[in-house]
C-alpha cells in the first residue's frame, strides 16, 4: 500500500476496491460454472480453472495488496520469489517426465 | 534509543521496517505453500485411474467460504482506507466484519472436517447381501460382488447392523470418473448392512488416502494462517486501539501490514478452492 496517499486519492481507490471485489465474486461464480461444463479434457478443465484463479490472484495482489504501485525493493523481493517458485514448479514437472535424467538408470545386474 | 523507520519510510527504499519484513515473510510463505502445491501435483499425477476421488467435497460450501474470504479482504482494505481518511469508527466497523468473516470461514471449515471424519469407506466380505432403500422409498436386497465396498455417512449404528447413507462403489465406473461433475450424478441411497459382513471400515481422515492427506495438510495449514491472522487483526482492533491516539501513523502501518498478510491468506485460498474442490 502506498505510503503517501492522501484522503482524496484514497477515496478514488475505494471505488477501485469495490470494482475488484465485484470482479472477484463474479470470478468465483464463473469458476464453479466452468467446472460444471461437461468438458472431457482434464487439461482444458485444469487450464480454465487455473486461468480464472490467476486473474483473481492478480486482482488481489495488484489492487488489494497494491502491487501495481509498489516500491522497487518490494518488486526485487517478489522477483526472487517468482524465480524460486518457478524453479520449484519446473523441477516438479521435470521429475514427472520419465525420460528425464533423474529417471535414467544403467542396467543393474 | 528509538528504532528508526518504524512509522516513517526510510529515504532510500521508501519503505518502513515492518513492510519490508512482511514482504520477506510472505516470500517465504509462497515457497511453503508452493512446496505443498508441488506435492499435490506429484500425488495427483501419480495416482492410478479411479484412485483420485472427485466430488468428495461440497462445492457450495467451498464457494461460500471463498466468498466469505473475499468479503473479508474488501473489509480489510476498506478498514485501512478508513484510517487513511482519519475515520477510526468506520475502521473498527470494517474490521469487526473481517473478524466475523474469519469466524464464519473457520466454522464452515470445521463443519467440512467433521463431515469427512464421519464419512466412511466400508469394505465388505465376499458375496454379501445388503438391503437398499432408494430415493423413492422402495427397499430391495442386493447381492454384492466380491470385494464389495460401500461409501457414505453412518445414519444408524446398532450392535448387529448399521445403516449407511451413500452408494455401493462400482470400482470400474469409478475409474472412468475424471471430473467432479461426473461424480455428482451417482445417486445416493440408504444401505443396511450386518456388522458381521464388514471386513474393514475407515473414515476419510488424513490417513485414508493421498487425496485426504494433501487436502487436510493444505487446508489445515491455511486454517492455521486464518487463525493467526484473526488473532493479529483482533489484537490491533481491540487491545492496541489506544495507539491510534498516541501514534496514528504507526497504528495505520500495523493495520496495513496485517492486511497484507490477510490478503495473502485470501490469495492462497483462491488457488486451493478450484484445485481441491473442482478439479
Amino acid at each position: 500500500m502506498s505510503d503517501h496517499d492522501n484522503a482524496h486519492d484514497i477515496q478514488k481507490s475505494v471505488k477501485r476496491y469495490l470494482f475488484v471485489f465485484y470482479a472477484l465474486i463474479a470470478g468465483t461464480i464463473l469458476t464453479v460454472m466452468a467446472s460444471r461444463l461437461p468438458i472431457e479434457s482434464v487439461a482444458v478443465t485444469v487450464a480454465i480453472a487455473l486461468l480464472i484463479a490467476c486473474v483473481k490472484g492478480f486482482l488481489v495482489a495488484g489492487y488489494f495488496m497494491h502491487l501495481i504501485s509498489e516500491k522497487k525493493m518490494i518488486y526485487g523481493i517478489l522477483i526472487a520469489t517468482v524465480f524460486f517458485f518457478a524453479g520449484l514448479m519446473f523441477l516438479t514437472v521435470w521429475s514427472m517426465d520419465h525420460n528425464s535424467l533423474i529417471h535414467m538408470s544403467t542396467n543393474v545386474p | 534509543m528509538d528504532i528508526p523507520y518504524t512509522s516513517t519510510p526510510r529515504p532510500d527504499t521508501g519503505l518502513f521496517n515492518a513492510k519490508v519484513g512482511i514482504w520477506l515473510f510472505l516470500a517465504s510463505e509462497v515457497m511453503l505453500f508452493g512446496a505443498l502445491f508441488s506435492s499435490y501435483i506429484l500425488l495427483r499425477v501419480g495416482a492410478a485411474p479411479g484412485d483420485w476421488p472427485h466430488g468428495l467435497l461440497n462445492v457450495w460450501l467451498g464457494m461460500t467460504n471463498t466468498i466469505v474470504l473475499i468479503v473479508s479482504s474488501i473489509t480489510v482494505v476498506m478498514a485501512w482506507a478508513s484510517l487513511k481518511m482519519k475515520d477510526f469508527g468506520r475502521f473498527r466497523r470494517y474490521q469487526s466484519v473481517t473478524l466475523v468473516c474469519a469466524l464464519c470461514f473457520l466454522g464452515i471449515k470445521s463443519y467440512e472436517y467433521h463431515d469427512k471424519f464421519t464419512h466412511y469407506e466400508v469394505q465388505l466380505n465376499d458375496g454379501v447381501t445388503v438391503q437398499v432403500k432408494d430415493e423413492s422409498g422402495a427397499t430391495k436386497a442386493v447381492q454384492l460382488p466380491t470385494k464389495g465396498v460401500l461409501d457414505g455417512h453412518i445414519l444408524e449404528n446398532d450392535a448387529d447392523k448399521m445403516v449407511i447413507h451413500g452408494e455401493i462403489v462400482d470400482k470400474a465406473a469409478q475409474a472412468q470418473v475424471t471430473h467432479a461433475w461426473q461424480e455428482s450424478k451417482i445417486p445416493e441411497m440408504e444401505i443396511t448392512v450386518k456388522k458381521a459382513d464388514v471386513k474393514y471400515m475407515e473414515n476419510y481422515g488424513p490417513w485414508h488416502n493421498t487425496y485426504t492427506a494433501i487436502y487436510f495438510t493444505l487446508t489445515g495449514l491455511h486454517a492455521l494462517h486464518v487463525i493467526g491472522g484473526s488473532i493479529v487483526i483482533f489484537f490491533i482492533w481491540g487491545p492496541l486501539a489506544g495507539m491510534w491516539k498516541t501514534d496514528p501513523e504507526r497504528y495505520t502501518n500495523r493495520v496495513e501490514v496485517s492486511g497484507l498478510f490477510w490478503h495473502f491468506v485470501d490469495l492462497v485460498w483462491i488457488f486451493l478452492f478450484p484445485v481441491l474442490y473442482l478439479l
